[in-house]
């Protein structure tokens, strides 16, 4: 058994968006793979989010938005994890995001963005190819 | 319903049926699975053995009259066709009160609104948690001053109108009765729906605000309210839509719209003292019309036939009207793709015509880019005219429930409501719907059917058209509606006009009187109606509901 520990996981919907559906399948498949998942769920602002991430110490934040609201509130996230110095947690997201954006939230620091239909698998392959274990 | 000399000849029939077949091929593919979407297995053929119990007069009977299964008017839509109501709200009042004009003009008969996340929250525009929400999902609604733009030169007196609003339902609708008012038109003339359905929210769609038990609480207050002064008006529509949306089966979006139901009757009988021949008749519900064509017309049949025997056997109910079960439905939106959206057309024609065999009252159909954005004028102009082919051209208005009868729909219709009264029994045992939810029951049992839906997906066991089978690498280059930027700096704009504007003194005192009809067991509705009137806002109403009642966190089960 490896005492290595595992890739740390941050479910979360920004904003007031209540579509949960997909975040939850998202988490739990997560959990099913063997990363350590950590579901703060709905209603977050970005603030609670990033405070979240940064005392779970977590490897990944993915972030759900169905709402319209992605452009402020992915890239709120960022930002503000960033300036709280941490610089190594990727972030991931997803929901109802029109194609146009997806190049713009890639600029400002989004590492992927997955949309409706994307395989569960595509995602886990995805995760254990571009995030590495943070310390 | 069958002699024994039938039943007899169709036992015999079906096996000898079954040898002949298995002679000459295999093709029945014995071992394969065939299910509906929800996972119940379904027979290659079915014959009056699977129907052997069924009593023509109790279980079937006539269209009007207990058990309801075929439907609540007795001249079904040959008296008069389903309401064609569009659910529609983007962007400002004056870009949805647009749209709405627009879609009358095409033959439209009543309006629907969207709201956005703020307004659905009790958050005003100006909320620091309203940021780039605004207009986005729906209209934005601060204020009785949005209402009135939203509802220019609309006839409050001849158009009815549901509005999808649940925890600050009290308030939208408090707007809509006083901008009615202002228009000349009395409340007895007044015609629609709030939605203003909690549980369902604690459940399924997440917009929630104070705790279970307070909301219940409103939620009494204004059917109370409803049944005394607005009497064409449902309080309240007890919405199976948004369960499926998360992901419920078939068979659990109906056990647990009843099972909240109930709860509903349960409060306003316990709490109001109300006869429940008095309120309940004017109790509405919502159903969800799903890709699986048979499952979704055995639901919504079995949906009536079980209500009526809740509302005649459980709590006694005297009068027909209060048996009935009278629904609005709408077209999947999880089963739209965003991959190749021209085949949505056609899923939604499917769904439409499920909803129309199993009788519904009002249908909203999708529009096929919404999955991608909120719906263009194109794409909602197609959806209504799906509607008006059904309705005019193809002749499935002629008959009423013309599926019944037919040994797989009414063997379908049996087995959808045995396995929904398990799910009723079991939240009975657990306390009745409240309870069930604090535990996550419902929670949990949706999340577990969400799971399972993505996984055969993800195997190839369930198939959606160019998402997991028929795939292309091409886009469909298809132009989506754009929500105008400007309108959150607009809609802010306005607020602080119509804050200056105002009565800030009166606002105070109407705020004051309403805190302390929330702290006794007064009825809160002539307090929100006196306060907007006041243009006090959404979130100065939602605010003293919180600060009463408390404020509900996602317990986050998955």
């Amino acid at each position: 058994m490896s005492l290595e520990r595992k890739l740390r996981v941050l479910i979360a919907k920004p904003g007031l968006d209540g579509h949960d559906r997909g975040a939850k399948i998202v988490a739990r498949k997560y959990r099913d793979a063997g990363f350590e998942v950590i579901y703060i769920g709905l209603h977050q602002t970005p603030e609670q989010i990033v405070n979240a991430a940064i005392q779970e110490d977590v490897d990944l934040v993915g972030l759900s938005c169905l709402s319209g609201a992605h452009m402020y509130l992915f890239t709120e996230v960022v930002k503000q994890l960033r300036e709280k110095g941490a610089i190594d947690i990727t972030v991931v997201g997803g929901g109802i995001i029109p194609g146009e954006d997806i190049p713009r939230l890639k600029e400002v620091g989004i590492k992927e963005v997955f949309l409706p239909g994307t395989p569960l698998e595509e995602i886990i392959k995805w995760t254990k190819e571009n995030v590495k274990l943070l310390r | 319903m069958f002699s024994d000399k039938t039943l007899n000849q169709a036992h015999q029939g079906m096996k000898k049926w079954l040898e002949e077949v298995k002679k000459v091929t295999n093709d029945l593919q014995e071992g394969k699975r065939f299910s509906t979407i929800s996972n119940l297995d379904i027979e290659p053929i079915y014959t009056p053995e699977n129907i052997k119990d069924l009593d023509f007069a109790a279980n079937i009977g006539y269209p009007g009259a207990y058990p309801f299964t075929r439907g609540c008017q007795a001249t079904g839509y040959r008296g008069r066709i389903w309401t064609f109501r569009m659910f529609s709200g983007f962007g400002s009042a004056s870009d949805t009160n647009k749209r709405w004009h627009q879609l009358l003009k095409e033959g439209e008969t009543g309006l629907s609104t969207a709201f956005d996340f703020p307004t659905l929250m009790g958050y005003d525009s100006d909320s620091p948690k309203a940021i780039a929400e605004c207009g986005k999902c729906g209209v934005a609604i601060d204020t009785l001053a949005d209402f009135e733009v939203l509802t220019k030169n609309i006839p409050l007196d001849e158009v009815t109108t549901s509005m999808t609003i649940n925890p600050p339902a009290s308030i939208l609708w408090a707007m809509y009765l006083v901008a009615a008012e202002k228009q000349g038109v009395s409340w007895d003339k007044v015609g629609g729906t709030i939605q203003n359905d909690m549980l369902k929210e604690f459940i399924a769609q997440k917009t929630f605000m104070c705790p279970p038990e307070p909301s219940v609480r409103l939620i009494s207050d204004t059917i109370e309210f409803g049944t005394k002064h607005v009497p064409r008006w449902n309080a309240i529509s007890i919405s199976g839509y948004h369960i499926r949306e998360a992901g419920s089966t078939a068979v659990q979006e109906l056990a647990f719209t009843l099972a909240d139901g109930i709860a509903y009757v349960k409060d306003v009988i316990d709490r109001k003292k109300l006869d429940v021949d008095v309120f309940a008749p004017r109790l509405s519900f919502f159903f969800n019309s799903h890709i699986d064509f048979f499952e979704e017309i055995a639901k919504l049949r079995a949906a009536r036939r079980m209500w009526a025997k809740i509302m005649r056997d459980r709590f006694k109910a005297k009068n027909p009207r209060t048996w009935w079960m009278r629904f609005h439905s709408q077209t999947a939106g999880c089963s739209l793709t965003a991959h190749q959206p021209f085949n949505n057309i056609i899923r939604i024609a499917t769904e439409a015509l499920a909803a129309v065999l199993g009788g519904t009252q009002s249908l909203h159909t999708n529009s096929l880019d919404e999955v991608l954005a909120l719906p263009s004028d194109f794409a909602v102009n197609i959806a209504l005219r799906t509607q008006q082919i059904l309705a005019e051209e193809t002749g499935v208005i002629n008959t009423i429930d013309p599926l019944a009868g037919s040994y797989f729909v009414e063997a379908l219709t049996n087995e959808i409501e045995e396995k929904a009264w398990e799910y009723i029994e079991k939240i009975d045992k657990m306390g009745g719907m409240l309870a069930a939810i604090d535990k996550g029951f419902p929670q949990t049992e949706i999340a577990n059917a969400a799971y399972n839906f993505q996984q055969q997906i993800d195997r190839g066991e369930k198939v959606m058209v160019g998402t997991n089978k028929y795939v292309t690498d091409e886009e469909t280059p298809i132009e989506l509606l754009k929500v105008n930027e400007k309108v959150e700096a607009e809609q802010i704009h306005r607020l602080k006009e119509v804050k200056r504007a105002r009565d800030n003194r009166k606002v105070a005192q109407t705020l004051d009187a309403l805190r302390v009809a929330c702290k006794s067991d007064k009825n809160v509705m002539p307090y929100v109606i006196e306060a907007v009137k006041e243009y006090v806002t959404e979130q100065e109403i939602c605010d003293v509901y919180r600060q009463v009642f408390g404020e509900y966190r996602d317990p986050g089960f998955y």
